[in-house]
């Protein structure tokens, strides 16, 4: 393993992010307090409680996913699209270097990223609502792995976008949507029963319901469900990876 | 000198059947500059880009010190460096991270004496806090050369160094290069300046759609530059060489107008008097004389276009 151009793109892509630190750390503030504002308050007043769990705090874990999902995605995506439009994917492809190095770079550092944001929003949801949180190592473990398994398919769609319209098609058209019908502000349990079936094919909610169980000890599907469909999405994507190094698709001409 | 880059029968087709690169060959010895030259679209990227992993190769083979590209990729890659003929570089990052990231990149531990060193070489060290995009086109291209530089490579690939670059900087660049070789770097430099190869090269090698033409010692090839012609042109034709002037190595021209007379303008004595005298000895009348010497350019684009016909 060549640990030390792990870490040089690591830092390279970390650089990146502290040079607009404050945008980094503002926006999700913002967007948090938004949505404490429009669904804790406004809504979640009419809404008395959801299986015991005050409504201001139950969409926490859903709060902190979306942004953790689509922070990983966007970080990860752009950061590996970036070099390709302005031409330094040259210096990437003729380095010593493997397929697992470069990934474990650029996603470390998107992962990292998306971490950060999710940290902050806990911090910021902290102040609207009471929280106390049930697991918290299985809180943290749920969010890491969310954190590298949508760096990782940010990844992937960072390599097959050909400009900035297609950066920004998946997201919006599937994962944003996925995200929202997957529990983020509900239970399924509130769902008609023909609903409640055809959610369970969204991955998400498996996610959503898995994070939760770590705040408040209660989930729309069993946790071992959540952490094996966590852990076969995570695969899925490094299988995706590993055949886009090994043919250089929409990398090597 | 020992083998360092040796390229066997590469090839390289794309999916719509153009072929770049048509059985390629070349043996590159340690520490010489090799100038490639050859047209737009000869195909001199693609070679450079396939060696540096960039392009994968149809077939054919290449090793790097020994060690194949493909095969043992760490060891081979670990050895090149490249300043690729486009400046793409991170606008925002600042020239010295830049320039740290390519060392890290080529797995090279943190070594900021030797960074500085480069920068200060190349008129970068002033610059190394600025980000990229406040610097010139001249600086850019300063930093692609330094961040090649940064991991100590053993083989070195130039892609158009000089292009849209000032004289001021093209000098500079050719003395880093000198200094480079001395220091036992082997280096390959793409260019479309003669001036250029002429300059530096040890040998010169002449691509042209996707074929190595040519690769030759520049001195063989200066002596083949050295060679003058002395066109006689004649006031009446003539159908052969006079028996009185058969001593001299001539030709007749065409149409039997002229005669056309060889020489080594290094030479002692070029017998041009001589000759001169016997002309007129023979009763021949002259009307004009012309001399020509051809270039690198000349033998260039006779080859060229000859591969064209």
């Amino acid at each position: 393993m060549n640990w030390i151009a792990v870490a040089a793109i690591y830092r390279f892509e970390m650089a990146r992010f502290f040079r607009t630190l404050a945008q980094s750390f503002i926006s999700p503030v913002l967007s948090t307090s938004l949505y404490f504002v429009v669904f804790g308050a406004a809504i979640g007043s009419r809404i008395d409680q959801v299986e015991g769990v005050s409504y201001g705090a139950f969409i926490v874990p859903g709060l902190i996913m979306l942004s953790v999902i689509t922070q990983g995605i966007s970080n990860a995506s752009f950061g590996i699209y970036f070099p390709k439009f302005i031409g330094t994917m040259y210096e990437l492809l003729s380095a010593p270097v493997n397929f697992l190095e470069i990934v474990l770079g650029y996603v470390g550092a998107a992962a990292t990223k998306a971490m950060f944001i999710g940290v902050v929003i806990l911090v910021t949801a902290h102040l609207f609502v009471d929280l106390t949180i049930q697991h918290p190592l299985a809180m943290v473990l749920f969010m890491v792995l969310t954190c590298v398994s949508f760096s990782l398919l940010g990844f992937i769609i960072g390599i097959w976008a050909r400009n900035f319209e297609q950066l920004q098609l998946v997201p919006l058209l599937i994962v944003t949507p996925l995200i929202f019908l997957g529990g983020s502000f509900y239970s399924i349990s509130m769902l008609p029963p023909v609903w409640q079936t055809i959610t369970l094919f969204n991955p998400v909610v498996y996610l959503i319901s898995g994070f939760r169980w770590s705040f408040f000890g209660m989930a729309d599907v069993p946790v071992g469900l959540s952490l094996l469909a966590i852990a076969f999405f995570t695969s899925l994507c490094l299988v995706a990876i590993g055949w886009i190094f090994r043919t250089g698709w929409r990398l090597r001409s | 000198m020992s083998t360092i880059l040796s390229i066997t029968d590469l090839r390289k087709s794309y999916a719509d059947g153009f072929e770049a690169l048509k059985g390629v060959s070349l043996d590159i010895q340690e520490g010489e500059i090799l100038a490639l030259l050859g047209p737009n679209g000869a195909g001199k990227t693609t070679l450079i880009s396939t060696v540096c992993g960039i392009t994968t190769a149809t077939s054919g083979a290449v090793t790097v010190g020994g060690h194949s590209i493909t095969t043992d990729f760490r060891a081979a890659r670990s050895m090149i460096g490249l300043v690729p003929q486009e400046i793409n570089l991170e606008p925002f990052e600042t020239v010295l991270n830049t320039v740290r990231f390519s060392r890290g990149l080529f797995g090279k531990p943190r070594n900021d004496a030797l960074l500085e060193d480069i920068l200060k070489k190349l008129s970068l060290w002033d610059k190394r806090g600025n980000q990229i995009k406040e610097l010139s086109g001249g600086m850019k291209r300063r930093v692609l050369i330094a961040k090649a530089l940064s991991h100590e490579p053993r083989v070195l690939f130039l892609d158009e160094p000089s292009a849209g670059v000032d004289v001021e900087l093209r000098k500079d660049m050719w003395e880093v290069v000198r200094e480079l070789r001395e220091s036992g770097v082997t280096i390959i430099l793409t260019t479309h300046y003669i001036e250029e190869a002429e300059a530096m090269a040890d040998r010169v090698g002449v691509i042209a759609k996707g074929e190595i033409l040519l690769v030759e010692e520049k001195s063989d090839l200066m002596a083949r530059m050295g060679q003058k012609e002395l066109e006689v042109l004649l006031t009446d034709p003539i159908p052969a060489v006079p028996e009185g002037l058969k001593i001299h190595d001539l030709r007749l021209g065409e149409g039997g107008r002229s005669l056309i007379y060889t020489y080594d303008v290094k030479a002692e004595r070029t017998g041009i008097t001589t000759l001169l005298n016997d002309v007129a000895a023979a009763g021949l009348v002259l009307a004009d004389v012309v001399t020509r010497q051809s270039s690198l350019e000349d033998i260039f684009v006779d080859l060229v276009s000859g591969e064209a016909a």
